[in-house]
């Protein structure tokens, strides 16, 4: 037994460098949101192709819905927005587009350009609403259940990888 | 007479600068300096999500400009600095803040060091203890050494003859 104290000292390295080996393989830039299970922020915003709508969270409660962050000066988005356009094409759940900082004339044009996917685009021109949903880097996806929950961020470009292992298995278990 | 009137000239144009000076200086950076002081204050401890070693307060992402904004105006309604960070929170998490909190789950990580701290003298005093409890002889020599009975003091003969001693 006695002999086996050296051991500890090799044991106590082996576990610090299994738990900074864990930290480096983490993403800091990956920061986890409060909002998660929390009920979406209530917002009320025009649309972007029609100014004079306005569009409440309310109005989208009721069903399972995909709101995404993006911006026409967003260069990530324009790496997603294929992904985006085939699953808004599967008619799966409404997507909801949250233009953040952008212009009208430039957002519009974005989306004539690389098709749009959204059901409708929400235009937040000063990023107030972003902030409310704790945006800091555009693209950014949540998925809000029908009770207006948010249940799922993702930060960053949607990817295939994330939309088959993280989006989709999410909406089969929310039934949308 | 002379010495006076050129004193008070040089004084004049002294007091002249230094007023020159001071109006540059006063020059107000924000329409409410005690207000941008505070806001400067509260943003100053968080971080900036966009390039996370800055703080809100120094960032120039448009992120931290927002958010200074946000301050700004939730100053202004009146909050105070704790409802000011309590808004970061909400949204971006303990993570802005460069202090975190003390709760169950940030245990380790306030009182981790001390534990390491403690856990490190403990075992240097039972080392030293048991090692103060030995005889001077109850070390061993040199492995590659202490097999052949005489091999140290060849050794140590030899080191010896190679170096010479003050003696």
């Amino acid at each position: 037994m006695k002999r086996l104290w050296f051991l500890i000292p090799l044991g106590a390295f082996l576990a610090l460098a299994i738990v900074l080996a864990v930290g480096l393989k983490r993403d800091p830039r990956e920061v986890p949101s409060p909002l998660i299970d929390k009920p979406a922020p209530k917002f009320a915003l025009a649309r972007l192709d029609d100014a004079a709508k306005t569009v409440r969270l309310d109005d989208l409660k009721g069903k399972v819905f995909i709101l995404n962050v993006w911006a026409s000066w967003c260069v990530a988005c324009r790496e997603e927005h294929p992904i985006l356009l085939d699953f808004a094409k599967k008619r799966v759940v409404p997507v909801y587009g949250l233009n953040y900082k952008d212009t009208r004339a430039d957002a519009s044009a974005w989306l004539a350009r690389f098709g749009n996917p959204y059901d409708a685009s929400f235009f937040d021109e000063d990023g107030r609403v972003g902030l409310d949903f704790g945006v800091y880097g555009v693209p950014e996806t949540f998925v809000v259940d029908g009770n207006g929950v948010i249940r799922m961020k993702h930060i960053g470009p949607i990817t295939p990888e994330v939309l088959t292992n993280k989006i989709e298995p999410l909406l089969k278990k929310l039934d949308a | 007479m002379k010495i006076t009137a050129l004193r008070s000239v040089l004084g004049g144009c002294l007091l002249a600068m230094s007023l020159s000076l001071l109006a540059k200086e006063a020059a107000p950076e924000a329409a409410d300096p005690a207000l941008e002081a505070r806001m400067v204050k509260i943003t100053s401890e968080l971080r900036c999500l966009v390039c996370q070693n800055q703080t809100i307060a120094d960032s120039n992402a448009s992120l931290a400009v927002d958010l200074r904004r946000e301050a700004r105006a939730l100053i202004k309604q009146g909050k105070s600095d704790a409802e000011v960070v309590d808004y970061m929170t909400a949204r971006y998490g303990d993570f802005v803040l460069y202090r975190p909190p003390l709760r169950t789950t940030t245990l380790l990580l306030w009182f981790g060091p001390a534990l390491m701290l403690v856990g490190g003298a403990a075992v240097l005093v039972i080392v030293l203890r048991r090692r103060s409890r030995m005889a001077a002889d109850a070390f061993d020599a040199d492995d590659e050494l202490g097999d052949e009975p005489g091999a140290v003091d060849a050794a140590l003969a030899s080191a010896n003859a190679g170096t010479p001693g003050p003696a």
